[in-house]
């Protein structure tokens, strides 16, 4: 079966050995866990894991059930980047003598839409919000300038469809 | 001065009584309903093994010689009775000791609980004497784990560990409790868990999937059964046994569905497996429709997976939605659990007999018959056979015993020919395949099921892993009857030495003490055979003991068990010599 990039979303009680767990499921297969995100939900006192993977549906099926099965685990969902809104971030810290210095730097400043959080008289700090392509494209562009240094988040998600996690909770507290 | 048990009469007379973590503890045992764990004291738990002292009266202690021993007799008494087992150990090496047996019941599905004594709460993280990280250890072989670090939790916990364990499909839990949390008091109050939240442990049997299920089941021409444990632990036997006999379906079991319907039953074709019988698993490549109920499909079972009953119509009735398309892909699953999906089941199937696809299991079972069998259970050769042992202990209990067996040819060889009348009755490590299994969990057993004949049958290799337990047999005077087969090797690895590394018995050679004078050190009845001529008079002696007693059986060193499947080969390609 073929590879694929499937985002898989985990509603889950707050609870500390959950992310251990989680993380075991993934090991025990050897599927790579590509990008995490932990945070909380839409619901009170649910948190949420974002877990980006590369691999076949039939895997990311089987991860899923087996993360569901998990006692603190409300409900688990996988979907295709076309099924999702997704965004990651990163930071660029840059010398801010190539600021002024390289005029191009601003141009990819400004093409990018990349803001930036901070200057001082050593270094420089751009947030880009993106997907990963246009992160990728940000970092070859900046690269031959030199990059201080360079971080970029787990990918974060919301879904086209409805979660209904909400009425799912519901049902379950009856 | 107040006596102790004053001061427990004023105490239950309150209902929000304050009482140390510790005390409240075994309160909620008492709550729970047990009346006996097992368990190895140490630093980190002693507060606990204090309140154990005061309240004996109630709730017994059983001191094994080693926590896998505690783990594994915890098993087997849950094994035997269908309640939560209950094993205690210290911190550290107290802790990592029970590992095997966590193991051994999540992948066995066997609900107990664990309570580890834990290091106080500030030294936590300090590598402090005897700290190991028993929850991080123990995540991937329990079904849930927690730390109590405040004795306030401690009521919470326990309950929800308890109800975690023996609901939807039964594991294992650890709770990790600090020594500070056991000290520290707490308002007690006891509610027993009967949900939470997110974990949904019985899922509704769709009335649709069943219509399917039911339609496949009337209109197949060849179709067949498989059961396993998820009917014994679904406590679904009559529904099962129901079912076979109103639509006459063959219907063979897996190692832990054995028992689950009594071994003469004429719908019951045999076992499935690696050294199952010959047409339960040839057949499963000619039948039509497979039925599995309550099993999940191990690779001990289905043998190489692309071609396994790749032409039949598949329908999976299991309470587990994980293992619905884990290892085979299916065309109905029936999600719940067992009694509740078959008894929904029953009145849609129609009834018919089969009687031409029986006779194709009635002939593959004669074939087997002439080609292992009879060799096994009637042999020619002087050497005794491990079969042949089994089928004296058949007779000298009436097919009535609980079967507790180890792991290796005897384990194959008990599962193959040991007859059953009741469920429950036959223990053994399927998933795991634990040696040292079998001598604690015969004791759990016993002491679970008074009234039944309790046989262990171990080989002299696993035998020797959990020897020490001949002591905890002693001291409470439990009175298993031990049959160690005793072949001078560990035979089942030496059997595919011979088979697949052309016999190079790199380790598998064993020279033996005198099992007899063991036994005998540790105050048992002890008895060795050797002569065909004597075994079932020395069976039967054992079988009326009404104390522990341990039988030596010398059997052939090198005998193999057949029929086998080849690891990785296809049921098909099983072998009978
Ligand atoms: C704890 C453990 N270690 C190793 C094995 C691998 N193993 C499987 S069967 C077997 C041989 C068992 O020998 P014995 O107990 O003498 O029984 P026999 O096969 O001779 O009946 C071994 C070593 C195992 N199953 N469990």
């Amino acid at each position: 079966m073929e590879k694929k990039w499937f985002t898989i979303s985990v509603y889950s009680e707050n609870n500390v050995g959950l992310l251990n767990r989680i993380s075991g499921i993934f090991l025990k297969r050897h599927i790579n866990i590509e990008s995490l995100n932990v945070s909380k939900s839409e619901i009170e006192g649910v948190s949420k894991f974002t877990v980006v993977v590369f691999t076949t549906e039939d895997w990311t099926r089987k991860i899923v059930m087996q993360i569901e099965k998990q006692i603190e685990v409300i409900k688990a969902f996988y979907h295709t980047d076309e099924e999702t809104i997704y965004q990651e971030s990163a930071l660029f810290k840059i010398g801010s003598h190539l600021l002024f210095d390289e005029r191009q730097i601003q141009n990819i400043i400004k093409d990018s839409h990349a803001q930036i959080v901070t200057v001082s008289r050593e270094f420089f700090v751009l947030a880009k919000t993106g997907k990963r392509e246009e992160i990728e494209e940000m970092y070859r562009l900046l690269k031959p300038y030199g990059i201080m240094q360079f971080v970029r988040s787990g990918r974060i998600t919301v879904t086209k469809a409805e979660m209904k996690i909400s009425s799912l909770l519901a049902a379950m507290e009856k | 001065m107040e006596t102790l048990k004053d001061k427990k009469m004023k105490k239950s007379a309150d209902t929000r009584m304050k009482i140390s973590g510790a005390e409240a503890i075994i309160h909620c045992l008492l709550a729970e309903g047990v009346d006996l764990i097992y368990g190895y004291p140490g630093g980190a738990i002693m507060p606990v093994y204090d309140e154990l002292y005061k309240f004996q009266d109630q709730l017994t202690h059983v001191l094994t010689r080693h926590e896998q021993g505690a783990a594994h007799a915890a098993q087997g008494y849950a094994r035997a009775t269908g309640k939560v087992g209950v094993a205690m150990a210290t911190s550290g090496p107290g802790a990592t000791n029970l590992v095997t047996g966590l193991a051994d019941a999540q992948i066995d599905s066997t609900p107990m609980v664990c309570i580890t004594g834990q290091v106080p709460r500030h030294l936590l993280g300090s590598d402090a004497f005897q700290e190991t990280d028993i929850i991080g250890i123990s995540t991937p072989v329990t079904k849930w784990n927690y730390q109590v670090t405040k004795a306030s939790e401690i009521p919470e916990i326990m309950a929800k560990a308890f109800y975690i364990a023996k609901s939807g499909r039964p594991g294992p839990v650890l709770v990790d409790i600090t020594k500070n949390a056991q000290f520290d008091e707490l308002e007690f109050e006891y509610k027993p868990c009967t949900q939470v939240r997110s974990y949904q442990p019985y899922p509704k049997p769709d009335m649709a999937d069943l219509q399917e299920a039911a339609a496949l089941i009337n209109t197949a021409k060849k179709p067949y059964i498989v059961y396993g444990q998820g009917v014994i632990l679904g406590k679904a036997e009559e529904e099962l046994k129901a079912l076979v006999e109103k639509s006459g379906i063959p219907a063979a079991w897996t190692i832990l569905g054995l028992s689950a319907m009594e071994t003469d039953h004429p719908l019951n074709v045999g076992m499935v497996g690696m050294h199952g019988n010959y047409g339960p698993n040839v057949l499963t490549n000619e039948c039509d429709l497979l039925v599995a109920i309550g099993m999940r499909f191990d690779d001990r079972v289905t043998g190489d997976l692309d071609t396994y009953a790749k032409q039949a119509k598949i329908i999976h009735f299991e309470i587990d939605p994980a293992e619905i398309n884990k290892n085979v892909k299916v065309d109905v699953a029936v999600l719940g659990n067992a009694k509740e999906s078959l008894k929904l089941l029953l009145p849609l199937i129609k009834e018919n007999k089969h009687e031409a696809w029986h006779s194709e299991f009635k002939k593959k079972q004669e074939e087997e018959y002439e080609a292992v069998i009879k060799a096994d259970l009637y042999p020619q050769k002087p050497g005794l056979t491990m079969g042949e042992v089994i089928g004296s202990i058949n007779k000298a209990s009436g097919d009535n015993a609980v079967i507790v067996s180890d792991v290796g040819q005897h384990q194959m060889i008990a599962c193959r020919y040991a007859r059953f009348t009741q469920t429950k009755s036959n223990i053994t490590s399927g998933g795991l395949g634990t040696m040292g299994f079998a001598l604690p969990a015969a004791i759990g057993a016993k002491m679970g099921a008074e009234d039944r004949e309790v046989v262990a049958i171990i080989g002299d290799g696993g035998y020797q892993m959990n020897i020490q337990e001949l002591a905890t047999i002693f001291q409470n005077k439990t009175a298993v009857k031990i049959v160690v087969l005793n072949n001078e090797h560990l035979g089942m690895v030496r059997q595919w030495q011979e088979l697949f590394f052309e016999k190079r018995y790199a380790s598998t050679v064993m020279t033996n003490p005198d099992f007899v004078k063991i036994a005998e050190g540790y105050h048992l009845k002890a008895r060795r055979v050797e002569e065909r001529s004597e075994l079932d008079e020395a069976v039967k002696e054992m079988m009326n003991s009404k104390e522990p007693y341990f039988l030596e059986v010398r059997v052939e060193k090198e005998d193999n068990v057949f029929p086998m499947i080849p690891s990785g080969a296809s049921v098909s390609d099983i072998r009978l010599k």
